[in-house]
């Protein structure tokens, strides 16, 4: 068993650092030729050898069958920033595990050269760099797919947000046009930045507008006059208005009603409604002459 | 007119329930249904695709058209292998509900899609028929 006698592996990468380095570089740079533009050649040497470094202290100190022992810690904390920085950087999953898997080739190549004379040796080095190495790569490779979700889900988050935004109309006047579907992950982040404006900016009138919400079911309504009634605990009216046609006549059918929430048809009566409610008038000019 | 076609979607999770309500939109528009047929039927839809995901613990809905061997119409049914229900005219009574909604979702998809059919035998699950004809 390869365990059983110590590695020579650690040894081999300490001697040739150096020329396995400059190999491992030629072939990274051969399967990223097309991708020069998402990483600079200056950046992929100086990971490189990085890595080559921790690598073979980790090689010389730790079992080079169990990466999850704490000499390799510095190996995973290393993989895990590049995991990361590549998912931003837009790297495939395979162009990711192609920085561990190509350094394969280099260290076969010199520990075939060390070890030539000893068939049986050589062997189970090679083993036992296989299995070290495609740990690493898959280590790196189910990193890289977090990484991706992480920043898949920030994505979406960041889209939530966007698609609420709640804009001051006037003082003492906020308005949220709501788009698109109303989930109760999206009512729920509508409702809290809704809540938080009127805090913000001491509104006492909250204007929502449905008009771009495609379905109004019992849950989207109840979630709509829940948030009313927070409002009003917080002592802001609100009004809730684009409501169409065919959405008033499913609401009727559903028997659903806004109750004591003011509805207007548009948001320009919306609009009116609380410039009377805040005593303030609109008035059109005189034609001048 | 059209070919027999259907098409059955998973009812697992919130993007679940959007899928199935984007699809029985997409049919009714396909057949000229109008804007007020087309949005009685999605809401319908999402009514019992969230009873069939809440309370059913999930399910499926399948789209069918045409409908009895006519020209054109579109069937959703729902079914889910939940608890069901053990009293279904309490169920669709307005203002009825065991998980603190307004109880109106059963009986309101019904009065919005008059062809409506319930099955459900407690222990066994749910099934809810949807029909609009052309
Ligand atoms: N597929 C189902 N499986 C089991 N129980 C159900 C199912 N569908 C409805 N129910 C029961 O019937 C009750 C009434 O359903 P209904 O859809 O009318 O109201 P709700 O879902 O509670 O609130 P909402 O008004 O938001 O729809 C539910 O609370 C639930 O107890
Ligand atoms: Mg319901």
């Amino acid at each position: 068993m390869p365990t059983n006698n110590p590695s020579r592996i650690a040894e081999i990468l300490a001697r040739h650092q150096q020329a396995i380095l400059e190999d491992w570089l030629l072939a990274q740079l051969a399967a990223f030729s097309a991708r020069h533009n998402l990483i600079s050649e200056a950046d992929l040497r100086r990971q490189s050898a990085d890595f080559i470094g921790i690598f073979g202290t980790a090689c010389q100190a730790g079992t080079l069958t169990d990466i999850a022992t704490p000499a390799w810690q510095p190996v995973r904390d290393f993989l895990a920033s590049i995991s990361r920085s590549r998912a931003s950087q837009g790297f495939s999953p395979s162009e990711t595990a192609t920085f561990v898997f190509s350094l394969k080739q280099p260290l076969f190549a010199h520990i075939r050269q060390e070890l030539a004379a000893n068939a049986e040796s050589l062997a189970d080095e090679m083993w036992t760099a296989t299995v070290l190495i495609d740990k690493l790569g898959l280590y790196t490779t189910e990193l890289f797919q977090t990484a991706r979700e992480e920043v898949i889900k920030r994505q979406q988050m960041e889209m939530l947000e966007l698609s609420t935004p709640v804009v001051k109309l006037w003082d003492g006047i906020l308005a949220v046009p709501l788009i698109g579907t109303l989930d109760s992950a999206r009512t729920q982040v509508v409702m809290e930045s809704l809540l938080q404006s009127i805090v913000d900016t001491g509104s006492n009138i909250a204007i929502v507008d449905i008009t771009g919400v495609p379905t109004v079911d019992t849950l989207i309504a109840q979630n709509l006059l829940k948030t009313a009634a927070a409002a009003r605990l917080m002592g802001a009216q609100c009004i809730i208005c684009g409501i169409r046609p065919q959405i008033a006549q499913t609401m009727v059918h559903l028997g659903v009603a806004f109750g004591e929430v003011v509805t207007r048809a548009t948001l320009a009566d919306a609009l009116a409604f609380a410039f009377r409610e805040i005593g303030c008038t609109v008035s059109r000019q005189a034609p001048r002459n | 007119m059209n070919p027999p076609r259907s098409e059955t979607l998973p009812l697992r999770s919130d993007e679940d329930l959007v899928r199935v309500r984007q699809a029985v939109r997409a049919w009714m528009v396909e057949q000229n249904f109008n804007l007020v047929e087309q949005t009685k039927m999605v809401t319908a839809a999402s009514e019992l695709g969230r009873n069939a995901l809440v309370y059913g613990g999930g399910g499926s809905a399948r789209l069918e058209s045409p409908v009895d061997g006519g020209h054109g119409g579109i069937r959703v049914t729902f079914e889910d292998h939940g608890p069901g229900i053990a009293d279904i005219a309490q169920a669709l009574s307005n203002g009825f509900s065991t998980g603190g909604g307004l109880g109106l979702g059963l009986g309101g998809a019904k009065r919005l899609v008059k062809d409506f059919e319930i099955f459900s035998e407690p222990g066994q699950g749910t099934r809810v028929i949807i029909t609009i004809r052309k």
